[in-house]
């Protein structure tokens, strides 16, 4: 571990505690969405569109409902008008009318697998069979794939309705333009002794989280809806589902199940009202659950990309200029993560003049939703693969290179302010000295690649509340659904400021009615946003305890201390008293004692990666090997080092699968060919190296103890490093992901005949 | 006085300028300013009377929550920046 800027001494905090919910999790008895059966319950199934874009022309129902066991049927026509209009939701922003429009399409298929209308049934083969007595009527279009395909003019325009920001009541497929400048690039490049200028694209890829989407809806003859779901925010789905339904929020509770992975893709709602319809047509519980297929075709993956990097630097290594052009797919609906992207792809370098422009562009594919880091690896892939090549021509090592022009605080970043301390150049420095870059690595077709990655982080609001029990342990309640190991965090501040062994405390995970508003588990947020309500939950319960100590002891609270989990009278002669003891007499001090606070966080941390990797490219079929990975990441200061570790090898596991194998496979009629794990690859253990880690701690002045978040931005150098790897293994550069075996061989087969031919010419 | 730095689409709006310098001790304040100096930005940064959701604040470095409510120091510097995060629903 490096060295590490959070001085406190802490007792519980830095400890490696095994999860409190691991029992449950080995034993089967955790209970997830697709668990959840209730007397009655009917069984829900959605048609899906086969065609990527077709006008609807009619849906007939009667047959399918007249099927024995067929109990309702739903389509656009049940959900009520949705605004047109932009609001916050937790991390994401969101028009009404298209995300009504993504749960069942309305006068028009956008994607192939699109809902067109959702079946209850008394069980789900008679649901699956009842939808295929659902006759649609389709006037098949052409479809609209890909960033360039979407803004050629003359383009087949998806949303008659969508203008942007300057073409006026022109119809448009690009949703927004965003532009970030500084300085002048004219100048930049003009002092520039070496300009390198690429394009990149990214393939649009999916989170790959193996439990699929579930929803059980229950509505009640007295208006209240219950939503049983995995969800990474109860909250957002009570939110969006009362949109899409036009109910008030306070009629729909949302209790958050287990959850087998999200990853930013369970931050919007798919089945969730479609299942409150049914049941509100039914009058039974309705339970629906995804396929692998349909969460594939369905839910929501990631943009795919089109980059162009123009950077200059000085001989001397310096960077003086960047222009970069970014598209990013949005999907059918506006909402790409291309902002973030632009304001991450050169955020971890002082350049003194850039512009950056970049374009939210709808196309016929599934809408994206956030993915780890949303935006940032497609950038990092071009942004670090440039740097890494001017690197090269300026005869600096990569990493030295990095160092040189990095920011450190004071720096302005992309979006103008400056950073706050931050610890980019320590990831850079604790790869610079790991055992890794520093062993030689030796052999044919093997090489060695770095990049780094950045990533803002979130703060957001989160409710949080600590009761002491009568016997002086506690409970720790918030409403962030556990995706990283947050229980087991959230346990261990609690037990830190109360001075308890984290055994006992018992973390627990609420419903949208038994806590505060708690915004989404997303962002990198939960340990710094619902960990400082947590600490100030904490913070209150110490508060209390020093009032009823005072009381015991006839003393007024400014004459107790409350240090070691001890309560301490000033003066001598008093023992002191621990919160066990002090616990049997809250009946008689005022009653119980519950900690509340919520906040809507600020100070909020950034954070940085640095990855070394190493690969071997077999040239006669262009599969590479990853033979040793290590990821240096800040997390200001970790909780949990083992969850910290985890989720830098999670993120890196991902951008590495990203790299290297997976890909969204359309054909020419816009049909995804690869709907299943079989042919969507991604790594299994038998892929990877062991992932090694080095958490850098630079406190984060903003967090009570120095957290950053740490759940996203591992993901974002690898896609860079491989490519940068294969380049320095078989001399190609690689611009385009996944870097397959079929596309690295015929780049390594190009690349050989150009060779040749030079050497011929010679 | 508080500097507001313009976003770059936003500078039709000033005639190009980036830094401008304006009255006002909350955000709502500024807003208003800005709209009187530059007639149309306002409507390009508020929807029923807050900051757009689209549009993200930060006060003197710090990310800021408080929409208009938000209170600023005579050397404030406030910018405004598309909102972050996983993009849109």
């Amino acid at each position: 571990m490096a060295e590490s800027t959070t001085t406190r001494d802490f007792k519980v905090i830095g400890t490696r505690p095994i999860r409190p919910d691991g029992v449950d999790k080995v034993t089967g008895r955790a209970k997830f969405g697709a668990d959840y059966a209730f007397p009655g319950m009917l069984h829900g199934k959605v048609l899906r569109s086969p065609h990527a874009h077709a006008i609807i022309k009619s849906i007939k129902i009667d047959k399918a409902l007249k099927l024995p066991g067929v109990k309702a049927i739903v389509t656009s026509k049940d959900l009520p008008k949705a605004e047109n209009k932009l609001e916050q939701s937790g991390e994401m922003t969101v028009n009404p009318m298209y995300l009504s429009m993504n749960i069942l399409a309305h006068d028009r298929a956008l994607y192939d697998g699109h809902a067109i209308a959702a079946v209850a049934a008394t069980s789900p083969h008679i649901a699956e069979e009842a939808l295929r007595l659902i006759e649609v009527e389709y006037e098949v279009l052409p479809p609209v794939m890909t960033v360039d395909a979407a803004i050629k003019p003359g383009a087949p325009i998806l949303l008659k309705d969508l203008r942007n920001n300057e073409e006026g009541d022109k119809p448009t497929n690009v949703a927004q333009h965003y532009q970030f400048k500084r300085g002048d690039i004219a100048a930049g490049f003009k002092a520039a002794d070496f300009v390198i200028e690429r394009e990149f694209n990214t393939a649009m890829v999916h989170q790959g989280y193996i439990e699929p989407h579930n929803a059980v809806g229950i509505y009640n003859s007295d208006g209240q809806a219950t939503i049983y779901c995995s969800t990474q925010g109860a909250f957002d789905v009570r939110s969006l589902s009362s949109q899409v339904l036009g109910m008030p929020v306070g009629k729909i509770k949302v209790v958050p199940a287990e959850i087998g992975g999200g990853f930013g893709g369970k931050t919007t709602i798919y089945l969730e009202p479609l299942s409150v319809l049914l049941s509100k047509k039914t009058g039974a519980p309705v339970k629906l659950v995804m396929s692998r297929s349909e969460v594939l075709r369905a839910s929501g993956p990631t943009s795919g990309s089109k980059i162009k990097v123009k950077m200059g630097a000085t001989k001397d290594g310096k960077l003086v200029a960047a222009e970069i052009w970014m598209g990013y797919e949005a999907g059918a609906f506006p909402g790409s993560p291309v902002a973030a992207g632009a304001l991450c792809i050169i955020a971890p370098y002082m350049v003194e003049n850039f512009q950056i422009d970049a374009y939210d562009v709808v196309v016929n594919r599934p809408k994206t939703a956030a993915y780890r880091a949303p935006g940032a690896t497609n950038a990092a892939f071009a942004s670090e693969t440039v740097i890494d090549e001017l690197a090269e021509k300026c005869g600096i090592d990569p990493i030295d290179f990095r160092i040189m022009n990095g920011v450190k605080e004071g720096a302005p970043q992309i979006m103008g302010p400056p950073f706050k301390r931050i610890g980019y150049l320590q990831t850079c420095e604790a790869i610079k000295n790991s055992e890794h870059y520093k062993s030689k690595l030796t052999g044919k077709f093997r090489g060695r690649g770095v990049a780094s990655g950045f990533w803002f982080n979130a703060g957001m609001q989160s409710s949080a509340t600590v009761n002491i029990h009568t016997d002086g342990t506690a409970s720790v309640v918030t409403g962030s659904p556990d995706i990283g190991g947050s229980r087991a965090s959230m346990a261990m501040i609690t037990a830190e400021v109360l001075g308890l062994p984290v055994t006992d405390v018992r973390p627990i995970t609420a419903d949208t009615d038994s806590i505060g508003h708690t915004d989404v588990t997303g962002g990198s947020r939960v340990t710094f946003a619902t960990g400082t309500a947590v600490y100030d939950a904490a913070m209150d319960a110490v508060r209390q305890l020093i009032e009823r100590a005072a009381k015991v002891w006839e003393k007024k609270p400014d004459e107790v201390e409350f240090r070691g989990g001890m309560l301490h009278a000033k003066g001598n002669g008093v023992p002191p008293m621990s919160i066990k003891q002090l616990a049997p007499r809250f009946p008689r001090t005022g009653g119980p004692i519950t900690g509340r606070a919520s906040v809507n966080a600020r100070g909020v941390g950034p954070g940085f990666a640095t990855t070394v990797i190493d690969v071997e490219v077999d040239p006669d079929t262009g599969k590479v090997q990853v033979l040793r990975c290590t990821v240096a990441q800040d997390a200001g200061k970790a909780i949990h080092p083992s969850y910290v570790e985890g989720q830098m090898q999670g993120g890196t596991a991902q951008g590495l699968g990203w790299a290297l194998n997976e890909e969204y496979f359309y054909d020419d009629k816009g049909t995804l060919r690869n709907s299943g794990f079989l042919d969507y690859r991604i790594p299994t253990c038998l892929d990877l190296p062991m992932i090694e880690t080095i958490v850098v701690e630079e406190a984060n002045p903003g967090h009570p103890l120095g957290v950053r978040g740490v759940g996203e931005v591992s993901i974002v150098p690898p896609v860079a490093a491989v490519a940068n790897a294969i380049y320095r293994a078989v001399g190609v550069r690689m611009t385009q992901t996944p870097m397959s075996p079929p596309r690295l061989l015929k780049a390594i087969l190009k690349h050989r005949g150009a060779t040749q031919h030079s050497a011929a010419a010679n | 006085m508080p500097t507001v730095v313009i976003p770059a689409l936003l500078r039709k709006f000033t005639g190009g300028v980036e830094r401008v310098e304006v009255p006002g001790k909350s955000i709502r304040e500024l807003v208003r300013s800005l709209g009187e100096r530059f007639p149309g930005i306002e409507h390009q940064l508020l929807q029923d009377g807050d900051i757009r959701p689209s549009i993200a604040v930060s006060i003197d470095g710090e990310m800021a929550t408080g929409g208009v409510l938000d209170t600023v120091g005579e050397n404030s510097e406030v910018h405004f920046i598309p909102a972050l995060g996983g993009g849109e629903v």
